[in-house]
């Protein structure tokens, strides 16, 4: 901006800018107005979702009340229908999913933040982090293709050789069912525990763990007895953020978890998941009574993921998260 | 000055973005009209190729179909997200009344519903009784050397091992043939399960569509499951012979399938709703559908109307002969006039 | 016991170099000239391609971030600079919430507002699930990029007599601009690969799909329809796919976050 001006210039430029100064103080209003509208905008969207969820199942929620979550039977023809099958199965595939993520993912969190070079840390959480950018139809097809031949002609088998009497491993090997699904979902979901647990773990003070390691304590024992501990909250809020990630995962088990609705013990069976019922029905679901129920279904769903992510964030909250792995 | 770069720079961005969307267009824009369709995969292979040839002869036609099972037909035509509908379960007099304009059932072509599976060693064709195939779809036979097989395959080497049920996991007309025969042939199925485009299957795994039911039969060892004939058949996997009400092993065909429509060809309803599973005759496969086209009556778009009732013109004249190539009957003719002449119905 | 770590972090890099080399060959040998210019064939015949579906696809996103982006932008200013206390905790808990709803969901709020009334499945229906997907991810980087420019640059220009709306946008937010940018990348790129809320929106079709009001065929429902079909002529077309959308999705990411590692503060107003 060319600062010298003669006088006369600026008397002119000051008339002009009093008149534009004017304008801008609407300006500022229309502004704050106009972004508080988009602001707005949202929480109207969210809003009429959840009106509309709960409007459209209105009819199975008066008709079964409570019932229709503990109820087993899902049956179109006679039009009785149960979320129990299907919250079981959303249920235990997360389960298992959490069970094989958990423990892979804060191990390979704690050698990332503790053991790892700096650059070598990034590089590789970096690498890790791509993983949680895979579309999930992408690994359903790689499921279907890769893990579940395998499971079939020789996991399977095997895990009913040696643990076969445990009721989990019983039962005929179709390669699709509730281990295929929790393993998939397992590895969906390993790269957000993976980062928020490293950078939880990083963000713990130098002075506790040097003050562990001038007690006399081993890196390990430092690492697992003063980190880890301090770190616990925001590593419980990885995993619930994990695990409603895994709740709402729709393409990759649907493709493989057999889509049959029934509770069994053993993991080979074929079950079915609240997100693949709604996927694999809902464009096909005559009735009123069974659209509603499937409507119901998605709300049942809605609400837990709610629960899970509320109390992810309050235990993740504060923790210094930049733009990564995050659902 | 930065705001106006970055404003033109925005400007530039939607200019691209609209006319990125509008060239989008197919090449003969400028009166392409779309109609889209959706429902049963049991026809799939030939709506397909039907759709696919109607483009050919008629390029600003475009006749989009998709294999969504026959509930979603019924739901989506009810629903009015669609031009047209497909079913080979016709729909019932409930979900008729929800219509608000009248709704037709046009039968396309007559096709079967086979036994089909994937055993390790077996290439013969098995035969099934009907009582085999309802207690295989209870939960009641599991395995496949149970005595209610091997009595009727004597001389075939069937394993001990567990048959791995294959069915629907959605709304299906397929299903509902299935259910219907099923439902003839065991009165315990009729009052335990009962037929319908989804059931409450006592056992078994669930495919999508045709497609996905075909698609885990091969991939899965001792299995069994219930497809379309033309699916069998471009998967080369095997199906067997059903036993019919007359006590005769008929392997599904174009002969028999005809078979099976005979009676009802001469007998047909005005609104040609009618189930052909179970049907008398020594030569008649007990499995057989028509499968239709729901279309409403009154439809508001004159240029759709036209061409659907162009379509269904093309379709049972032309269309017919395409049937058999897919291994699907062509209409009876008795059938065939009688639908020419409803045709008038859609205003 | 560090050892054992170790071995995690080595297990879960396998998996992804077995994704990405799977997916590499099986869809490296699949995809040919006829996969991206040609239209699909009817079913069981051999050949065809998915070029509607990377056209839909296409068309998807452009639509979805015109319509996720701004609410998202607009939303994340007003949180960063204009908010007050109770409606900003609002917003901020509300764009959570979003964020966590499964995409299935989404989908099936997209089929009664959209599809419904307009009684038609669209590529505007798809889009538009798509852009609520959108939003949240949008929104917090907005609001964390606009935070993460120094106060300095803001107050500079205030005291040089702008109002604050022109400060705001002709500073601030083109200081944040490349992080803000990134995010939407990034969100752009995880929205694309998403099939649940499209089932029931966009739907599919077998040609092509023109302007915005038909149903339109996308790549993530093709994977998903010819993955579990019985042809291998489909599966083979579905490896394809995913390696094409693989691609995408990775080049988003791997530039957007590169970006990203160039810090804000590096940038000299002018």
């Amino acid at each position: 901006m060319d600062i010298t001006k003669t006088v006369e210039e600026e008397k002119l430029n000051r008339r002009a800018s009093r008149r534009f100064l004017a304008r801008l103080r609407y300006g500022d209003q229309v502004a704050h107005l106009i972004t508080l509208l988009f602001g707005s905008l949202i929480v109207l969207i969210t809003v009429l979702l959840v009106l509309e969820l709960y409007r459209s199942s209105a009819l199975t929620r008066e008709k079964f009340g409570w019932a229709f979550l503990f109820s087993s039977t899902w049956d179109p023809v006679f039009e009785k229908f149960g979320a129990l099958p299907f919250i079981y199965g959303t249920l235990v595939t997360s389960a298992l999913a959490l069970l094989i993520a958990v423990p892979l993912g804060i191990g390979a969190a704690i050698f990332l933040a503790e053991l790892a070079p700096p650059r070598v840390s990034d590089i590789l959480t970096f690498v890790i982090e791509l993983l949680a950018a895979v579309p999930s139809v992408i690994y359903g097809l790689l499921a279907i293709f890769t893990l579940v031949p395998l499971l079939r002609s020789t996991v399977e088998p095997a895990l009913q050789y040696w643990l076969g009497f445990l009721p989990l491993f019983q039962g005929p090997a179709y390669g699709v069912g509730f281990l295929a699904a929790g393993l998939i979902l397992a590895i969906m979901i390993v790269p957000f525990i993976v980062s928020i647990s490293r950078d939880v773990l990083k963000a713990v003070p130098r002075e506790m763990r040097e003050a562990a390691l001038a007690l006399g304590a081993t890196r390990w024992e430092s690492t697992w007895s003063v980190v880890l501990p301090s770190a616990r909250a925001g590593i419980l809020g990885s995993i619930f953020l994990a695990m409603a990630r895994a709740l709402g995962e729709t393409m990759a088990v649907t493709m493989v978890i057999g889509n049959d609705p029934k509770i069994s013990a053993s993991l080979f069976a074929p079950g079915a998941s609240i997100a693949a019922a709604i996927a694999n029905e809902f464009t096909e679901a005559t009735g009123d009574l069974y659209i509603s129920a499937l409507i119901e279904l998605g709300l049942v769903l809605f609400l837990l993921t709610i629960i899970l992510n509320g109390l992810a964030r309050l235990l993740v909250l504060g923790t210094q998260r930049k733009g990564t792995a995050q659902p | 000055m930065r705001v106006l770069k970055r404003s033109l720079g925005l400007v530039l961005v939607v200019l691209l973005a609209a006319g990125f969307v509008s060239c989008s267009r197919t090449p003969s824009e400028g009166g392409t009209t779309n109609l889209n369709g959706a429902g049963a995969t049991f026809p799939y292979p030939i709506y397909s190729k039907w759709f696919d040839d109607y483009h050919k002869t008629h390029p600003d036609i475009q006749i989009n179909y998709q294999s969504i099972g026959s509930g979603g037909g019924i739901r989506q035509v009810l629903a009015g997200t669609v031009d047209f509908g497909a079913t080979d379960g016709p729909m019932t007099d409930e979900q008729l009344a929800k219509s608000k304009a009248k709704i037709l059932h046009f039968p396309t072509v007559l096709g079967a519903v086979v036994p089909t599976y994937n055993i390790q060693g077996v290439t013969q064709e098995l035969r099934f009784t009907q009582k085999a195939l309802a207690d295989i779809f209870l939960g009641k036979i599991t395995k496949w050397n149970d005595p209610g097989l091997t009595q009727a395959n004597p001389g075939v080497n069937l394993p001990g091992d567990q048959i791995v049920v294959v069915h629907r996991s959605d709304g299906s007309g397929t299903s509902y043939v299935w259910t219907d025969f099923l439902s003839k042939a065991s009165p315990e199925w009729k009052t335990k399960v009962g037929k319908g485009t989804a059931v409450n299957w006592p056992v078994g795994l669930g495919g999508k569509g045709n497609e996905g039911v075909a698609g885990l039969i091969r991939q899965t060892p001792n299995s069994l499951g219930y497809v379309e004939l033309i699916y069998a058949v471009q998967n080369k996997l095997p199906y067997g012979q059903v036993q019919n009400s007359s006590g005769s092993f008929v392997k599904a065909d174009l002969a028999s399938v005809t078979a099976a429509a005979a009676a009802a060809a001469n007998d047909m309803p005005s609104d040609f709703r009618v189930s052909i599973t179970n049907a008398d005759g020594k030569g008649a496969y007990p499995v057989s559908s028509f499968t239709w086209l729901l279309v409403p009556t009154s439809i508001a778009d004159s240029k759709k109307r036209q061409i659907i009732i162009d379509f269904l013109h093309w379709m049972l004249t032309d269309g017919q002969k395409q049937a058999a190539p897919l291994s699907y009957a062509p209409l009876p003719d008795a059938v065939v006039a009688k639908e020419l002449k409803a045709i008038s119905e859609i205003k | 016991m560090f050892g054992v770590t170790g071995l995690c972090t080595l297990f879960t890099l396998s998996v992804l170099l077995f994704v990405l080399g799977y997916l590499a060959w099986q869809g490296g040998r699949a995809l040919n000239w006829e996969f991206f210019t040609q239209l699909p064939k009817p079913v069981g015949e051999p050949g065809g391609g998915m070029a509607n579906a990377i056209l839909g696809s296409a068309k998807l996103l452009i639509l979805a971030a015109v319509m996720g982006v701004p609410v998202g932008l607009l939303g994340g200013v007003y949180l960063a600079k204009f908010g007050g206390k109770t409606f900003s905790f609002v917003v901020r808990y509300v764009t959570d919430l979003l964020n966590g709803v499964p995409a299935i969901v989404i989908g099936i709020f997209a089929y009664a507002l959209i599809v419904l009334p307009t009684r038609h499945f669209s590529t505007l229906a798809g889009a538009f699930a798509l852009g609520i997907m959108i939003i949240p991810i949008t929104l917090r980087t907005t609001e964390e990029m606009l935070r993460a420019v120094p106060k300095e640059l803001y107050e500079g220009a205030l005291a040089l007599g702008a109002s604050k709306w022109k400060a705001i946008a002709t500073v601030v937010v083109p200081a944040a601009f490349r992080g803000i940018m990134t995010g939407v990348i990034l969100g752009l790129a995880r929205v694309a690969g998403e099939t649940a809320p499209l089932l029931f929106t966009a739907f599919n079709n077998r040609f092509w799909s023109p302007g915005l009001n038909e149903p339109t065929a996308s790549l993530p429902v093709m994977i998903y329809t010819y993955a579990i079909s019985p042809y291998e002529d489909w599966h083979r077309q579905a490896w394809a796919a995913g390696l094409v959308l693989l691609v995408l999705v990775f080049a988003a990411n791997l530039t957007a976050r590169t970006v990203l590692s160039r810090r804000i503060g590096r940038q000299s107003p002018r």
